[in-house]
């Protein structure tokens, strides 16, 4: 078929990515057509602002084209000229299902630069509130893709455990969403005892309800039959495509920065990391109700071998000083001062520190020119890189597959555009 | 592992991989752009490395008259659970490096990004296209000279039928 200049002309460029990808498909009857659907980025489906441009012959996907930016906030621009304690909430905004785990590695990551440690207390807490923010991330994907497949009761019944997750992070760290709870060397406050024991009542009841929803999910016939063999990923495309977290584990690859490079004190508990080897959406369902078990064993162990002690690390100079004594002594106010006004200065270098964020590697890499203010902080985020496994799980589908396949891939739109 | 990995690359590359750097335990090389690829190769394919994953890539705006962009590569060893950083300089009036989508492919949407962001052009990358903000879009918002409020007007509204 030949096209007119101004056709092409015409042709927006995401368009032409797609046409321009290779395809083996022919056809041969005339009345045969292939078509392009747009889909998102207003689509209940895509969970966020992801649009795809999909060709289709007749029912079956030949080719994709993923396009994201549409909740695009330049943070990594405006980082540069937030100190380092004042990047801290925008943190919260990037995976938004699970903030507590993003506060969590931005601040090793800056520690990291720094050169300190938070005291242990505060390490513990630090795997408590990443481990809960990780169930509560894995209840929304359980939710969600038991939703785009049809059952919508899964949804109701993970969306009331979430539920009480909130009220859990409104004790922890005195918001529900934003929570930005921890702080450069430390946590904003400490833990209460009542909270601890919600989070225990919490985490004894949650592999009951579990169950539940497993009963409903692991022997219907239609939820299996979406998701099995669908969107499948071998091992060898995962790791070139730079695939992450649940979904690498799915395919038969054990690794878990969490095992791997121990990072706060997951060296001295004891969890294992579930690995299943079918690399389709099933899988990646069966790994993520898996990690939330160990995840609930893991909580189980914080919370009997959490040491007491102070939250924050004693180092004046680059630890925020504590309100009270900041109202009451000379030393702490003019600490105070400089921290917030010229921001911590760390040494000239760079990092990149990652923790394994529920969907998959969060890295940060900051390059530091000995000032108060990050000269440049890249956001590693692995739904960003996630997402680039789409056309790879979609060729050869069908159009309904679609939907099973991004909500098995579980894309935060929060952390995929920044 | 870090002495091993020096080893490794001189006894390659000789002086061209020479320049080392070591902070907080992470490794740092620059590398001249010409050798690059070859260089990531080496690093995937030597049995005794393995650095088999790309977990980021990134552009950073150094701000200078000489080698003003630098473009950063994180490498991961899933064997030996083992880290490296590879860097490389580019100039500001021509910023174009070769691109790493034949070693792996993750780095497609990584290159677009720091495209974008940086107006760095990858050659030899199947589909350069911008990957957060729109095709029409002139300015590369990461590079030191965008002011933080923007640039006004500089984002055309869509036109009215």
């Amino acid at each position: 078929m030949e096209q007119r200049p101004e056709e092409v002309a015409r042709k927006t460029r995401i368009l032409q990515a797609l046409e321009n990808q290779h395809t083996s498909v022919t056809f041969e009857d005339a009345l045969e057509n292939d078509m392009i659907l747009n889909m998102g980025p207003q689509h209940p489906a895509t969970h966020g602002v992801l649009r795809l441009l999909i060709r289709l012959d007749g029912e079956t996907v030949v080719g994709c084209v993923p396009e994201v930016g549409y909740l695009h906030r330049g943070y990594e621009k405006l980082a540069e000229s937030c100190t380092y304690h004042e990047f801290i909430p925008h943190t919260d905004r990037l995976d938004y299902l699970s903030p507590l785990n993003n506060n969590t590695a931005y601040a090793l990551a800056v520690e990291k630069l720094l050169g300190i440690e938070a005291p242990p207390r505060a390490q513990y807490l630090r795997v408590m509130i990443s481990e809960l923010a990780r169930i509560s991330s894995h209840l929304m994907f359980l939710g969600s893709l038991a939703m785009d497949v049809g059952a919508l009761t899964v949804w109701m019944w993970a969306f009331r455990e979430r539920e009480k997750q909130y009220d859990l992070f409104e004790n922890i760290a005195g918001a529900r969403f934003t929570t930005s709870y921890t702080r450069i060397g430390g946590l904003a406050q400490d833990v209460s005892a009542e909270t601890l024991a919600m989070v225990k009542k919490f985490v004894d009841e949650l592999p009951g309800h579990l169950l539940e929803c497993e009963n409903l999910l692991n022997t219907n016939r239609i939820f299996l039959e979406r998701t099995d063999g669908i969107g499948v990923v071998t091992p060898d495309q995962a790791v070139d495509l730079g695939f992450t977290g649940p979904g690498l584990r799915a395919c038969g690859i054990g690794h878990d920065l969490r095992k791997a490079n121990p990072y706060l004190v997951y060296n001295d508990l004891d969890f294992s990391v579930p690995v299943y080897t079918g690399g389709d959406a099933l899988a990646r369902y069966y790994v993520r109700m898996d990690e939330m078990r160990e995840s609930v064993k893991l909580i189980h162990q914080v919370l009997q071998k959490m040491p007491g002690g102070d939250v924050h690390a004693f180092k004046p100079k680059k630890v925020l000083p504590r309100k009270e004594r900041v109202y009451t002594k000379m030393e702490e106010l003019i600490h105070d001062f400089m921290i917030v006004n010229f921001g911590v200065e760390p040494p000239v270098g760079e990092i990149y520190s990652a923790v394994e964020a529920p969907k998959g590697e969060l890295g940060f890499y900051i390059y530091s020119n000995g000032e108060g203010y990050p000269w440049r902080l890249k956001i590693r985020s692995p739904s960003f890189v996630n997402l680039q496994t789409l056309p790879v799980m979609m060729k050869g589908c069908m159009i309904s597959d679609v939907v099973a396949i991004i909500g098995s891939l579980d894309p935060v739109m929060g952390e995929a555009d920044k | 592992m870090n002495a091993k990995i020096i080893e490794a690359l001189k006894s390659r590359f000789g002086e061209q991989a020479a320049q080392t750097s070591e902070f907080r335990g992470e490794l740092t090389v620059i590398i001249p752009k010409e050798r690059i690829v070859e260089v990531c190769r080496f690093l995937k394919e030597d049995p005794g490395l393995r650095f088999d994953f790309l977990a980021d890539l990134s552009g950073l705006d150094m701000f200078t008259p000489v080698n003003r962009f630098a473009v950063v590569y994180n490498l991961y060893s899933l064997a030996n659970k083992h880290r490296i950083r590879l860097k490389v300089f580019t100039e500001e009036d021509e910023p174009k490096l070769p691109t790493m989508t034949g070693v792996w492919s993750t780095a497609n949407w990584h290159e677009r990004e720091t495209f974008d962001m940086f107006g760095i052009v990858f050659e030899g990358h199947p589909d350069m296209r911008r990957v957060y903000l729109p095709d029409e879009f002139e300015h590369h918002p990461l590079r030191k000279d965008f002011p933080l409020m923007g640039i006004p007007g500089s984002l055309p509204l869509p036109k009215k039928s």
